[in-house]
């Protein structure tokens, strides 16, 4: 890492530390490399003598191959070897991350049975990449096909399977909403989803004997070598995974997939690299992004606007060979305050991949639902739409009946209302106008829960100043390598600048998924452990080793900063390095985790790193944990036109302490950016009758662009939470995208008068009368 | 990818006679040229690059512009003489694609740009008979929001997208050619094809042609002119409707109008009935919104893009009224 970055501190720190210090707003102290190229990616890795893979996938959505015919293909110039379901290599199956079995029988990365457009069939390996994908086109496949089910709009697939055991339910709801004096019963929908990271999927595997070296980038190290291992029946040290730097993931990245079976059993077969990227097509069927979402809510009020029941009925889409449920009710039942609720939901298995995690699976469409809904009570009762959200604010968890760690959502009313200006705000719908353009001032909330689960850390102090600080756990962008820094940093008392972070590596010590919004919480409270161990090691030393000039001191009156060990009341310091070489020593070095002390044996820690069987349930002890957010967004609706821009948008929210605020604002705001793109963009278009998603790359699946993007204003209103982490941070990753959907379709509502309840809001949705 | 070769050509004589004699193409920017080829939807034996053949802006005897067909899009929207005297051209460029493309893209790539239709590029799997003549049209009844509402055929509803060409088209532009034959110059509006039974043909251009220049006639409407592109978002978005439109007022009347539309048809489309009811009238938007439904009354519209015709009558008042300077 270069001190460049460092060095460009801002000083502002909110704890009042040193500028470097834990909750400074340090850059990234990866930054430097990324921009100057340096940062080396997983499939920029080329070991000699690599061969390049590409992967074929089937036309149909449902039906099995007769026959394949790879003549062709084998014979094109520089072709290894043509992988198919009829000479694909059987792979152990492995244990999910529940921690249980996938199967009980052997893992086909390639079958002739087709479920579901654009599943893996086959793969071409050549010297070239440019001779695999021309051999590819080669391969001759016969289908048979079947009757396939598109969507869950097809009538073929039926309600579904209800998920009885992920039901919610207290009070009478049905017969509360039957009874209420205001009623309101809407459907709201989402269509499919794409993770799209910027860095597309795809691998570099070289065996050397039966040792497994994987480049690849990760969210989830050590379940992925798990994975990889499982699969050839190899302890997880034989197995070692590469991930230095990740361009993006948004929950795509965790898992060993079927193209990493693929390359790593071609490697084998080869007896040599083979590397083997997913293009952008691909990627739309390789992984599942987020499920298509319905939900039906039915609220039943007082006329004063107090909610009296919640039903809500949900669905989501799932594939016929896999299960992915898109908890619906996870904001609906944690967000207000009422006596009454029913949550209940089905997933419906259509031809498709199985759906996966995209940021904040589950709270996203949840509080698209609810946001939307309490804002069409407001305008039924004729209360303005912050103040309904007040006039039923939850005051403990009404769910699990916890109070709350801290719940600093009504601050973020009052914080963000101040900053966006909403006391100016006219109710009424199409009253607020510049020139052609519909003005309207919308506002939606948002949640995330606080994860816990526990990691483990390495810090040595060396003998010439500097420390280094190792993990496994993975640096995707959000700012782990920076904010671990200034977590040592801080512990030991060195500047953050002699400080280097290790990190995305499984030689390094072990780590739970980078998902959940929980690796920051967790990371930082292993390191600190780690690096305050140190400290006292370094401090023992110095206060009893015959050589050290502070022999004579007591315990607890040094005092170390900046690097440099000093006496109280004046008296020689002197440098940790300096005391290091006197006492003979080259390095200081201490591992500590966070697991409970009565359960962290080996094959504890494995269950930690390796499922999230160890994840603790926000709720699980006396409070309920959670961040907030909430959103005040404006639009401008062209009236001619119906296109919708985002001109403004204020959000204030509470994940506890920031250990970085600049990045953890980062953090908010790209979430908010994907929102933006989630409200009015983002829409996989899959063709009913080959089930083929037709947008299928970056062209035509949109995206938010800079010019979509306003100045977006972020408001901290957190405070630390010592309940929900270690040093007092609560979830940041993944809260700032919950809620601004709804933000954005309640501000069209009150630009245009239309409410549209299914994304993306596209000009036709407006443009009719 | 297919193998191929690459030459560049030094002057057009050369271009000429290479591309006689092999499987060639010419490339410009290849911008769109090797995209296509990279999915494997063109594959030609040869590459004849005429990106850096001589290309200028030039004034033309009769007081119009010469632009060559290896300028840049960027280059031509930067010029002080299409920016004084033809801004709708300006506009038109500056409303597509990114800054990086535009500084690749050529005049003459972006005139013989293909359809954006996901069918076309999805060659993966989907039906398009511009793609493979006979294989049939997926869009025709698949995701059509984006397709043609005019001059569409039972094989193909595709729309050309190019937003430069929107502008050509309203200014009449000519095009200029050269090849084994000799020289010849077209109309723009000519140029472009519409499907009918063989939407793989896409321009009358004869094997080998080469474009040279695009010329530009003098036009008092030209100078008061602008574009208007409704998308999805706010770049990097191809047109659902677009409007290049110029108007030339004289005692209150409207003496010249030149209307065409892009993200309707195969090709530019020139609104020659709009512009036919506008001639001589007192500019007022009840006069736009006549010509504009006289305009779109032989419209045809498909189950996902029905809202087309509605927004492009829109589209064509909005941008006249901004012309005419009776925005409501
Ligand atoms: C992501 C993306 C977004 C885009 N968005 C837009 C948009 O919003 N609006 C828009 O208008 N365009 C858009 N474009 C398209 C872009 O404008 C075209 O790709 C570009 O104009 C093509 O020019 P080129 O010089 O690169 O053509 P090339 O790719 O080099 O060539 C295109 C075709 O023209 C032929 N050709 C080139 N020069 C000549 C010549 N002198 N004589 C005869 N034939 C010739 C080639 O053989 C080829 O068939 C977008 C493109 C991309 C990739
Ligand atoms: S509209 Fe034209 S380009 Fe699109 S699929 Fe049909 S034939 Fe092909």
């Amino acid at each position: 890492m270069t001190p460049v970055a460092a060095k460009m501190k801002r000083g502002d720190s909110t704890d009042g530390g040193a500028a470097s210090a834990l909750g400074s707003r340090l850059s990234r102290i990866d930054g430097p490399a990324k921009i100057k190229g340096q940062a080396r990616y997983g499939l920029e890795h080329h070991p000699a003598n690599m061969a390049y893979a590409v992967i074929v996938q089937s036309t149909i959505p449902s039906g099995h191959i007769r026959a394949i015919d790879s003549k062709p293909a084998e014979a094109a110039p520089g072709v290894l070897l043509v992988i198919t379901p009829d000479n694909v290599m059987p792979l152990k199956p492995i244990t999910t991350w529940t921690g249980a079995p996938s199967s009980d029988k052997p893992y086909l990365a390639l079958t002739r049975e087709i479920n579901f457009t654009g599943q893996h069939v086959a793969a071409v390996i050549a010297e070239t990449f440019e001779q695999a994908s021309e051999a590819a086109g080669l391969l001759r496949i016969d289908y048979e096909e079947k009757e396939s089910i598109p969507s869950y709009d097809d009538p073929k697939s039926g309600a579904g399977n209800p998920l009885d055991a992920m039901a919610v339910a207290w009070g009478d709801a049905g017969r509360a909403f039957a009874e209420a004096p205001v009623r309101i019963e809407q459907t709201y929908r989402t269509p499919r989803e794409y993770n799209v990271p910027i860095e597309p999927h795809g691998l570099v595997a070289e065996w050397q004997g039966d040792m497994l070296t994987v480049w690849e980038p990760s969210q989830w190290v050590n379940f992925m070598i798990h994975n990889y291992a499982e699969w050839y029946g190899l302890p997880d040290e034989k197995v070692r995974l590469i991930s230095p730097y990740v361009g993006g993931g948004f929950g795509s990245k965790a898992f060993a997939l079927g193209h990493g079976a693929i390359a790593t059993m071609a490697a084998k077969m080869l007896n040599r690299p083979v590397k083997l990227a997913v293009t952008r097509p691909q990627t739309f069927t390789a992984f599942g992004g987020r499920p298509a979402t319905r939900q039906t809510l039915s609220l039943g009020a007082t006329k004063e606007g107090n909610l009296l029941s919640i039903v809500q009925k949900g669905a989501n889409e799932t594939s016929v060979d896999g299960v992915w449920v898109e908890p619906l009710a996870s904001v609906t039942a944690l967000m207000y305050a009422t006596p009454n609720l029913s949550a209940r939901q089905n997933i419906v298995p259509v031809n498709t991949v199985t759906p996966c995690a995209l940021r904040a699976p589950g709270e996203n469409p949840s509080a698209w639902g609810i946001e939307c809904a309490i804002d069409e009570l407001s305008y039924e009762v004729g209360i303005d739409p912050v103040a309904i959200r007040l006039l039923n604010y939850a005051e403990e968890d009404p769910h699990a009946k916890k109070p709350w760690s801290t719940r600093r959502l009504r601050e973020a009313y009052e914080e963000g209302a101040k900053a966006f200006g909403w006391a100016k705000r006219n109710p009424k719908p199409r009253s607020m106008r510049d020139g052609h353009h519909l003005i309207g001032w919308g506002v939606a909330a948002g949640t995330y829960p606080v994860r816990r689960t526990a990691g483990e850390a390495l810090v040595r102090i060396f003998a010439d100043g500097r420390a280094e600080v190792a993990s496994s756990g993975i640096d995707m962008g959000q700012g782990t390598y920076t904010i671990l820094a200034q977590t040592a940093a801080e512990a030991i008392g060195m500047p953050v600048e002699q400080i280097e972070v290790k990190l995305g590596d499984s030689a390094l010590p072990g780590a739970p998924v980078a998902g959940g919004s929980q690796l920051a919480n967790l990371m930082t409270g292993a390191v600190h452990k780690a690096a305050t161990a140190a400290r006292d090691e370094l401090i023992g030393l110095a206060i009893n080793d015959p050589k050290s000039p502070f022999r004579e001191l007591q315990a607890n009156t040094l005092s170390i900063a900046d690097g440099v060990i000093s006496p109280p009341r004046g008296g020689e310091s002197m440098s940790i390095a300096e005391l290091l070489r006197r006492l003979g020593r080259d390095k200081i070095e201490v591992q500590r985790d966070t697991l409970p002390e009565n359960a962290n044996s080996a094959a504890d820690k494995l269950a930690t790193y390796n499922t999230i069987t160890r994840m603790r349930s926000p709720t699980d002890g006396d409070y309920s944990l959670h961040a907030w957010c909430v959103h005040f967004i404006e639009v401008r609706v062209d009236e001619d036109f119906g296109t919708v821009r985002v001109s403004r948008v204020v959000s204030a929210l509470d994940s506890g302490r920031l250990y970085n605020p600049k990045l953890a604002e980062s953090q908010w705001k790209g979430g908010i950016i994907m929102g933006i793109g989630q409200a009015l963009l983002e829409e996989g278009l899959v063709d009913p009758r080959q089930g083929r998603v037709i947008n299928n790359n970056l062209g035509d699946y949109l995206i938010a662009t800079n010019a979509d993007i306003p100045d977006i204003e972020v408001i901290s209103v957190g405070v630390p939470d010592f309940h929900a982490s270690a040093l007092g941070g609560k979830a940041v990753g993944e809260l700032g995208i919950v809620g601004v959907a709804p933000a954005i379709a309640n501000a069209v509502y009150h630009a245009t008068g239309k409410r549209i309840r299914e994304l993306p809001i596209t000009l036709e949705k407006l443009l009719g009368d | 990818m297919r193998a191929f070769d690459y030459r560049r050509a030094g002057d057009r004589a050369e271009a000429l006679s290479i591309a006689r004699t092999e499987t060639a193409r010419y490339l410009g920017g290849g911008t769109n040229l090797v995209d296509l080829m990279r999915q494997n939807i063109e594959a030609p034996a040869a590459l004849v690059d005429v990106s850096r053949l001589p290309g200028l802006i030039e004034d033309t005897p009769t007081g119009g512009l010469m632009i060559g067909a290896a300028v840049r899009n960027s280059v031509v929207a930067a010029h002080p003489a299409v920016r004084a005297r033809y801004p709708m051209l300006s506009r038109a460029i500056l409303a597509g694609a990114s800054a990086q493309i535009r500084n690749m893209a050529t005049v003459g790539g972006n005139i013989l740009q293909r359809t954006r239709c996901a069918y076309f590029y999805d060659a993966a799997g989907s039906h398009c008979n511009k793609r493979e003549p006979g294989a049939g049209c997926d869009a025709i009844e698949g995701f059509n929001r984006y397709h043609a509402i005019f001059g569409a055929s039972e094989h193909c509803i595709a729309t050309h997208p190019s937003d430069m060409c929107v502008a050509l088209a309203a200014l009449g532009a000519t095009v200029h050619l050269a090849g084994a034959g000799g020289e010849r110059n077209v109309p723009l509006l000519d140029l472009h094809r519409l499907p009918g039974d063989h939407p793989e043909i896409e321009t009358i251009l004869r094997p080998g042609e080469l474009i040279t220049a695009i010329e530009l006639a003098p036009s008092e409407a030209a100078a008061n002119s602008g574009y208007r592109k409704v998308r999805d978002r706010s770049s990097y978005a191809f047109a659902l409707v677009s409007v290049a439109a110029g108007l030339g007022l004289a005692a209150g009347k409207i003496e010249d109008v030149r209307i065409a539309m892009g993200g309707v048809a195969a090709k530019p489309w020139r609104a020659a009935r709009a512009e036919q009811v506008l001639r001589g009238q007192v500019p007022t938007r009840e006069r736009f919104r006549e010509a504009a439904d006289t305009e779109l009354a032989a419209a045809k519209a498909f189950d996902g893009n029905e809202f087309k015709v509605e927004l492009a009558k829109r589209t064509i008042v909005a941008m006249l009224s901004e012309l005419a300077g009776t925005e409501a």
